[in-house]
């Protein structure tokens, strides 16, 4: 079957109405860049889902970054997309412009070792924020840190994994009828992670690739597996993804991390869902634990629904009146992979 | 050696830089005469500009902040159907910024002057605390040619639009130096009087020309829909992206229609004209890779054909972007 037959199958697809949820940022992304939503049925929904991690980091978070950022003699690092998130007294933005914060953006987590073995006076703090994709990066640098005997560093993390949140959405969501799986964290992770899911929930969990072949292809999957009537896990990326995932990675991540409950922004306080240093590497420890307290969300902010499908970004009453991604107010607009800001930029 | 806040004094040391490194390489009539300002004969449409670049690091693949200082403000004055003439300096320097560095882009800023046929006519040096940083700022003047009429706001329905070659080169090679990322991904920065020339040589009715620089093609796009009050439909087949570079933004999930240049420009010409034009810019040293990549209509946006038969609108870039990029 080529991609034409597929594009005419999903075009022309008549039948139950469908709502399937791409859990991916970088799939929202790919969707709007290649158009996907104009070559589809109109029965066919897509929803897009939980799977930006900046969009799910709660204001508590922001708040702990800017007050090392404040601190005598620390510096905090960050990558970009953090910089715009609101916390509840401003950004890091705001905090840099204020002129009282010590905020330096990073292209690699591995800048801050360097940057801590030169300057071991100062005190280099990393807001980590990320899925299961990003987790074993910050792992090697604790790993790496510790054995060089560097101390001047700290992670800030808010990094979460993502089957607990797809637990949470097919219990709260039950009108989602599947899932295109994110690509880089089953990376990680392999495509085995969905397999309870697929079958507790009897829904199809199909594992795609950021090109628009591959979306379309996961589309064409999931709707067949409906109409056969089956849910189960397919890998369509299996170019990148094992069965088993990356069993380096994943070792990493279990040497230095442990599970405890995260705060999801718009979905509140999952447990297991979050990661965090264990007793070994608590000395790193920024103080990532305690923080779940949320800011409420401006009057009208409607980025928990966002976040979880309920409803469509321009179905918010915020939505480009008063909220957009040069004055953001919720967090789903901050991120290049945020719902509401790739919506923004791409619809008019 | 390195700049010491002594060389910004005013003194001694301040003369001793203009004689051994500006006065060494910058050299002309009007700039040897020392004044406090230049002055020059000037006759019709003059076309003035004026640009700081602050990029880093100072040296990248293909060029430095010297070369890009002038391609930039060259750019700037050609886009409008200048032909550029004369420019001035400003030099800010951090403490500890070492002179070899200062000499060799210097150095570099007169050969691309030569190269684009302006005269260094003025400038100006301070030095600041910090760390061996430098920014310079540059104001090109051009005169206009009778008879050329060039604006974003010009285009109509029926209009093409040329790119004139790959986009995302330069953006990718600084990002690449600062991710200490390995890559024969090079700056594209040049000066692009080649293809301005040929266009005019060849007669070609240019309706507007814009340099592709910061926020990419995306938002040239659509500021010129947006000043011309019509609909541009782009091709996304048609705009050429090296693999190399195509590559590199797929795995940091940049979008080239967005990512800065420092050498590309698009024109739009007049339909039954387009394969002339296309001819004429392909033949020149920078436009070898050049490609009519969209259309002008009736309307109002942005939108882009997708690779697979899609039509989507696109925006202006939101946000920062890669900061010091240029």
């Amino acid at each position: 079957m080529d991609i034409k037959q597929v594009i005419d199958y999903l075009s022309s697809y008549r039948g139950k109405k469908l709502k399937i949820m791409e859990v991916c940022g970088t799939h929202t992304s790919s969707i709007f860049k290649n158009g996907i939503r104009d070559l589809i049925s109109s029965d066919i929904k897509l929803i897009s889902g939980p799977g930006c991690p900046v969009c799910v980091t709660p204001a508590s978070f922001i708040d702990r970054c800017v007050e090392y950022a404040r601190r005598e003699g620390h510096t905090l690092l960050t990558f970009g997309d953090m910089m715009k998130v609101p916390g509840s007294e401003g950004s890091l933005s705001e905090a840099k412009g204020r002129g009282d914060a010590s905020i330096e953006i990073m292209y690699s987590p591995f800048e801050a070792l360097e940057k801590a073995e030169k300057n071991r006076e100062k005190i280099y703090v990393i807001a980590a924020v990320g899925f299961e994709t990003t987790v074993p990066a910050y792992g090697l640098l604790l790993k790496e840190a510790e054995s060089r005997g560097i101390k001047n560093l700290k992670l800030v993390t808010a990094m979460k994994t993502i089957v607990p949140a797809l637990r949470w959405i097919c219990e709260n969501q039950e009108d989602i009828d599947g899932f295109i799986c994110p690509g880089h964290v089953s990376v990680i992770t392999g495509s085995v992670i969905y397999n309870e899911l697929a079958e507790k929930y009897g829904k199809p969990f199909v594992v795609a690739g950021f090109e628009a072949e591959h979306i379309l292809a996961a589309l064409y999957r999931i709707i067949r597996q409906i109409e056969e009537g089956r849910g189960r896990t397919e890998n369509l990326y299996t170019n990148a993804v094992k069965t088993g995932g990356n069993q380096k990675a994943l070792e990493v991540t279990e040497e230095v991390f442990e599970t405890g409950p995260a705060m999801w922004r718009g979905l509140g306080i999952i447990e297991d869902s979050g990661l965090y240093l264990k007793e070994r590497f608590s000395e790193y420890d920024g103080g990532s634990r305690d923080l779940y307290r949320d800011m409420e969300l401006p009057e009208g902010c409607r980025c928990g629904d966002v976040i979880v499908g309920k409803i469509n970004p321009d179905q918010c009453p915020m939505f480009g009146k008063g909220c957009s991604p040069l004055r953001p107010f919720g967090p789903c607009m901050v991120s290049a992979e945020g719902a509401c800001g790739i919506w923004y930029r791409n619809v008019n | 050696m390195k700049i010491t806040m002594a060389h910004g004094s005013g003194g001694k040391s301040s003369a001793a830089l203009m004689k051994d490194i500006f006065g060494k390489y910058f050299k002309n009539p009007v700039l040897d005469k020392m004044e406090d300002a230049a002055v020059i004969k000037a006759e019709g449409m003059m076309a003035c500009s004026t640009d700081s670049f602050v990029v880093t690091p100072l040296l990248f693949k293909g060029g430095d902040i010297g070369k890009l200082s002038v391609c930039g403000t060259v750019n700037d004055l050609l886009m409008m159907g200048a032909e550029p003439r004369y420019i001035t300096c400003g030099f800010i320097m951090e403490e500890g910024l070492e002179l070899e560095l200062l000499e060799k882009i210097t150095m570099s800023m007169a050969r691309q002057a030569e190269k684009s046929g302006v005269q260094i006519i003025g400038g100006d040096t301070k030095v600041v605390e910090g760390n061996g940083g430098l920014y310079i700022n540059t104001t090109g003047i051009g005169f206009i040619p009778e008879g050329r009429n060039v604006s974003s706001g010009n285009c109509s329905a029926g209009d093409v639009v040329i790119l004139s070659g790959n986009l995302g080169d330069h953006h990718a090679c600084i990002l690449s130096h600062r991710m200490e990322i390995d890559n024969n991904i090079e700056s594209d920065c040049a000066s692009l009087e080649d293809i301005v020339e040929a266009l005019f040589r060849e007669d070609i009715k240019v309706r507007a020309m814009r340099d592709v620089t910061r926020g990419g093609l995306g938002t040239v796009i659509n500021e010129i829909a947006e000043s011309s009050k019509c609909m541009i439909e782009l091709w996304e087949d048609s705009i050429p992206v090296s693999r190399e570079v195509k590559g590199f933004s797929d795995i940091l999930g940049l979008d080239p229609l967005y990512m800065g240049n420092e050498g590309k420009m698009i024109a739009v010409v007049p339909q039954e004209e387009a394969e002339r034009a296309l001819r004429a810019v392909k033949a020149t040293e920078h436009g070898k890779n050049a490609a009519v990549i969209g259309r002008v209509d009736r309307g109002e946006g942005a939108y882009i054909k997708t690779r697979l038969g899609a039509t989507r609108r696109f925006d202006v870039l939101y946000g920062e972007g890669l900061p010091r990029i240029c």
